[in-house]
C-alpha cells in the first residue's frame, strides 16, 4: 500500500518536472493578463475555447490546473489524516479566521515598505491570524466550561466578522482601484500567476511527503494517541506537525478554493474514499486522487463558465464525487451495503425452505415408523404444510420456491414441491449444522431450550465456516456421529 | 534486583480534585497483580500516572529503579478496550505492529519480519486467523486479544492491562488468564486491573485494593479478605470526597 502511494508521488513529482520545464520555457513569452481575460464577454466561452481548456492548450489554464491537482492532493491526503484524528473543522476555523489577516497585510504593508499585493505578504497574514484563531479556540476550550464547537463557532464568526469590516475600510479607502482581496473568499482560480503556481506546488510536495514520511506514525496517533504516548512517541509534535500541514495547505488553497470553502478539501475527498476501503493507506491514496481529481474538475468548470467562482465549483465536484461515494462505495456504500444484506436475507430464507423440507419429510417418516436409513427422498411436501412451518408470507415461500427449482435443488409439482439429489444432500447438511448449534447452544451455553431454535437461526446464518468446522469437531466428540442428529426438542 | 514497580507518596490530581492520593507499594516481581477497587477509584489513573500519561501532583514513580522515561521498553500497556475508536480503517496485524514502531524507527516502513513477529502474537492469543480482518468486524473478545498481542508482541518485562477482562466471552478470559500464567512463568511481572472480585484470588497471588488510596496490598490470601474489602467499597461518600465535591461546586458557581 504504502509503495503505491509513493508511486502516486513519484508520478506526480515526473508531471511537475516536465511541466516546470514548460512552464520555464513559456516564461519569457508575454504573458496574458490575468484575472482580466474575457470579462466582458459572453459568460460562456465559445466552443473552440472550450477544448482549448479541456486539452490544457491555454498556459493560463494549465498553471491553474496544475497548481489545483497539486493543491487538492495535498489536502486529500493531509485531510484523510484530520478527519480520522478528528480535527476536522480545525481547517475551518483556522481559513476563517485568515480575512482580518489579509486584510491587515494588505493595509500594513505599505508603511512596511512590502508590496501590499504581494501574495507572500498576504498569505503571512492570513497564516498568523489563523492560527491566532486556533489559539483562541483552544484558550477558550481549556479555560471556560465551553465546548470546542461553541469555541469555534465564536471565534470563527468574531474572526471572519472582523476580515469582512476591515475589508470594507479597504473599499472605502481606495474607491478606483478593487483590492482583489474579495477573490479570497470564494476563490478565484484565474488569480493564480506562476509564482503562485510554485509557491501551491511546493507547499503541497512537502506536505504530502511529510504525510508519507510519518505515514505509520500519524496513523498510531489518530488511532491511539495514550498508546503512542506511553511508547515515547512525542504527541505534541505530531499534533502540531499535523497541524502545520493543516496550515500549509489551507493557506496556499485560500487564493484557489477561497475561505469559505477551503476545508471541504480538507474534509470532502477523505470522507467520500472512507466509503471505498477499510484500509487506512489505500483511503489516503484514493483521497488524494478525489482531490486531485475535483480540484482539477472544477478548476475547468470555473474556468469555462466565467462567473463561477472556482470555489465553489471545486466543492460542487468534490461532493458529487461524495454522493457517488456514498452511493456506490464498495465496502460502506449505501447500495453495496443493501445488496448483501438483501443477499444474506436471501440465503437465509433458502436455508429456512430447505431445512423445513426436511423436517416435514422426516415427520412423516417418524408417523409411518420406517427405519432411519429409509427415507423417502423424493416424498412431495405439500405447500400448506410448508407454510404452517414457519412464520412466511405466501408470497416470500413461493419466490424462495422458485428461486431453489432454478437452482435445481427443489422440484416444483402440482401437489408440492420435491427435493431433487443435491437439495437433498444440502438440505441434510443445513439441518445437521442447525442441530449442532442447538446442541451446543443447549450443553454449553446455558440458553434455554425453548429459546435455542430462533437463536440458532439466526446465528448459523452468519457463522463463518471454519467455526462450524470447530463446532462440528467439538460435538462429533460426544458421539454425534450421524449425519444428521437426533431432533433435541 | 529493583522492584518491577515502585511507587512513593503518589498524588494526582484533576481540577484540584485529587483521584490517587498518597499511594506507597513496591510490587514483588514475577507476580500477577490485581488492582481491585470501585469505579472512579483511580485505577486507571494509577496506571496512567505510572506512564506519565497524566501528571502527577507529588510523588516518585519506579520501573525496576529508574524512571519510566528510560524504562518504556520494559513496558507493555494494553489500554481499556473502549479508549479507541474501532471503527479505524486498519487490520488486527496493523494494530499488533504498532507495538513495535519504536523498534522500526522514525519514517522507516514495518517490514516483513515485523509483520511475522505480529502474526506470531495473534497466534498466541489465539487469533492468528484473523490477522487481516478490519477490526470493526472483530468481536470485543478479539478486540481485547489484539491489544493483548500489541503489548505481547513488545516482549516486555512489565505489564499493565486495563480492564482487559471487561466484556469479554469465557474464551477470551481463558486465552488472557493463560497468557498471564505465561507470562509469570517466564519471569514478567502483570498488573491487571480487574472488576470481577470472585476471580481475584484464582488468576492473581497478589492484590492492590484501592479507593483513592490503598487500603491494602500484598498477597492474596492475607490480603483480600472481606474485611478490606469492606474497607475498600463500604462508605463511598469518605470526608474528603464531601469537601474536594463542595468546592468544585463553589468553584464552578463564581
Amino acid at each position: 500500500m504504502k509503495r503505491i502511494g509513493t508511486l502516486v508521488v513519484l508520478l506526480f513529482t515526473i508531471f511537475v518536472l516536465c511541466d516546470c520545464a514548460a512552464i520555464a520555457q513559456d516564461i519569457d513569452a508575454p504573458m496574458l493578463e490575468t484575472g482580466t481575460t474575457a470579462v466582458d464577454s459572453a459568460s460562456i466561452k465559445p466552443a473552440s475555447e472550450f477544448w482549448r481548456i479541456i486539452f490544457l492548450q491555454d498556459y493560463n489554464t494549465r498553471i491553474v490546473v496544475l497548481s489545483v491537482a497539486f493543491l487538492g492532493a495535498a489536502s486529500g491526503l493531509v485531510g484523510s489524516f484530520t478527519l480520522l484524528r478528528k480535527r476536522a473543522l480545525i481547517g475551518d476555523a483556522l481559513s476563517h479566521a485568515s480575512l482580518p489577516g489579509i486584510t491587515i497585510a494588505y493595509m500594513a504593508a505599505p508603511t512596511l515598505g512590502l508590496n501590499s499585493k504581494s501574495l507572500t505578504v498576504l498569505l503571512t497574514g492570513a497564516t498568523i491570524s489563523g492560527l491566532i484563531g486556533v489559539l483562541a479556540i483552544l484558550w477558550i476550550r481549556s479555560t471556560t466550561k465551553l465546548k470546542e464547537d461553541a469555541a469555534l463557532g465564536i471565534v470563527l464568526t468574531v474572526f471572519f466578522g472582523c476580515g469582512a469590516a476591515f475589508l470594507g475600510i479597504i473599499q472605502n479607502m481606495n474607491h478606483t482601484q478593487p483590492a482583489g482581496l474579495e477573490d479570497f473568499i470564494f476563490g478565484k482560480t484565474s488569480a493564480i500567476g506562476v509564482w503562485d503556481t510554485k509557491l501551491i506546488i511546493g507547499a503541497s510536495l512537502i506536505s504530502t511527503t511529510i504525510c508519507i514520511l510519518l505515514f505509520k506514525e500519524l496513523k498510531l496517533l489518530c488511532f491511539d494517541s495514550d498508546f503512542a504516548r506511553s511508547r515515547g512517541s512525542p504527541i505534541l509534535l505530531l499534533d502540531i506537525a499535523l497541524m502545520s500541514l493543516v496550515v500549509l495547505v489551507t493557506m496556499v488553497g485560500l487564493q484557489a478554493v477561497g475561505l469559505m470553502l477551503m476545508v471541504a478539501l480538507l474534509i470532502i475527498p477523505a470522507a467520500a474514499s472512507r466509503f471505498w476501503t477499510d484500509r487506512l493507506a489505500l483511503m489516503a491514496v484514493v483521497s488524494t486522487i478525489l482531490g486531485a481529481l475535483g480540484g482539477v474538475i472544477g478548476a475547468m468548470v470555473s474556468t469555462i463558465f466565467q462567473n463561477l467562482p472556482s470555489g465553489a465549483m471545486i466543492v460542487l465536484t468534490c461532493s458529487s464525487f461524495f454522493l457517488i461515494s456514498l452511493l456506490f462505495g464498495t465496502q460502506r456504500g449505501l447500495l453495496p451495503r443493501y445488496l448483501r444484506r438483501k443477499r444474506v436475507n436471501w440465503r437465509v430464507a433458502r436455508q429456512h425452505l430447505l431445512r423445513s423440507m426436511f423436517e416435514l419429510i422426516e415427520q412423516q417418516k417418524e408417523q409411518a415408523s420406517i427405519s432411519a436409513n429409509d427415507l423417502n427422498r423424493k416424498a412431495i411436501v405439500s405447500l400448506d404444510s410448508l407454510m404452517l412451518q414457519r412464520t412466511w408470507s405466501r408470497r416470500e415461500l413461493l419466490r424462495t420456491l422458485s428461486s431453489a427449482s432454478q437452482d435445481d435443488l427443489i422440484r416444483q409439482r402440482e401437489s408440492g414441491v420435491q427435493f431433487t439429489q443435491a437439495g437433498y444432500t444440502e438440505a441434510a447438511r443445513l439441518t445437521r449444522q442447525h442441530r449442532l448449534w442447538e446442541l451446543y447452544l443447549i450443553t454449553h451455553a446455558d440458553v434455554a431450550s425453548a429459546n435455542v431454535d430462533r437463536d440458532a437461526d439466526h446465528i448459523e446464518h452468519v457463522l463463518e465456516p471454519e467455526i462450524v468446522d470447530q463446532l462440528e469437531d467439538l460435538l462429533d466428540e460426544q458421539d454425534f456421529s450421524l449425519p444428521v442428529p437426533a431432533n433435541p426438542h | 534486583m529493583n522492584a518491577p514497580l515502585s511507587i512513593r507518596d503518589l498524588t494526582v490530581a484533576y481540577h484540584r480534585k485529587p483521584v490517587v492520593w498518597d499511594v506507597n507499594f513496591d510490587l514483588p516481581a514475577g507476580s500477577l497483580v490485581g488492582v481491585v477497587g470501585p469505579n472512579g477509584a483511580g485505577k486507571s489513573t494509577l496506571l496512567k500516572a505510572v506512564m506519565d500519561l497524566v501528571p502527577i501532583a507529588s510523588g516518585k514513580i519506579e520501573i525496576f529503579g529508574k524512571p519510566y522515561r528510560a524504562q518504556r521498553h520494559l513496558v507493555g500497556y494494553v489500554p481499556q478496550r473502549e479508549s479507541v475508536d474501532w471503527d479505524f480503517p486498519i487490520d488486527a496485524i496493523d494494530v499488533v505492529t504498532m507495538g513495535m514502531y519504536g523498534q522500526i524507527g522514525w519514517c522507516k516502513p514495518v517490514q516483513k519480519k515485523h509483520r511475522d513477529a505480529a502474526k506470531h502474537a495473534l497466534d498466541r492469543v489465539g487469533i492468528a486467523e484473523l490477522a487481516t480482518r478490519q477490526i470493526s468486524q472483530l468481536s470485543g473478545g478479539q478486540q481485547q486479544r489484539t491489544f493483548l498481542a500489541r503489548a505481547l508482541v513488545q516482549d516486555a518485562d512489565l505489564y499493565l492491562m486495563d480492564e482487559p477482562f471487561a466484556a469479554v466471552d469465557a474464551a477470551t478470559e481463558h486465552a488472557i488468564v493463560d497468557i498471564l500464567r505465561e507470562l509469570q512463568a517466564r519471569g514478567k511481572t502483570a498488573v491487571v486491573i480487574h472488576h470481577d472480585l470472585q476471580t481475584v484470588p484464582q488468576y492473581f497471588d497478589y492484590v492492590v485494593l484501592l479507593n483513592m488510596r490503598v487500603v491494602a496490598h500484598g498477597p492474596v490470601e492475607k490480603t483480600f479478605t472481606s474485611e478490606n474489602l469492606h474497607k475498600t467499597y463500604g462508605g463511598r461518600l469518605t470526608l474528603l470526597d464531601e469537601v474536594t465535591e463542595a468546592m468544585r461546586r463553589r468553584e464552578r458557581a463564581l
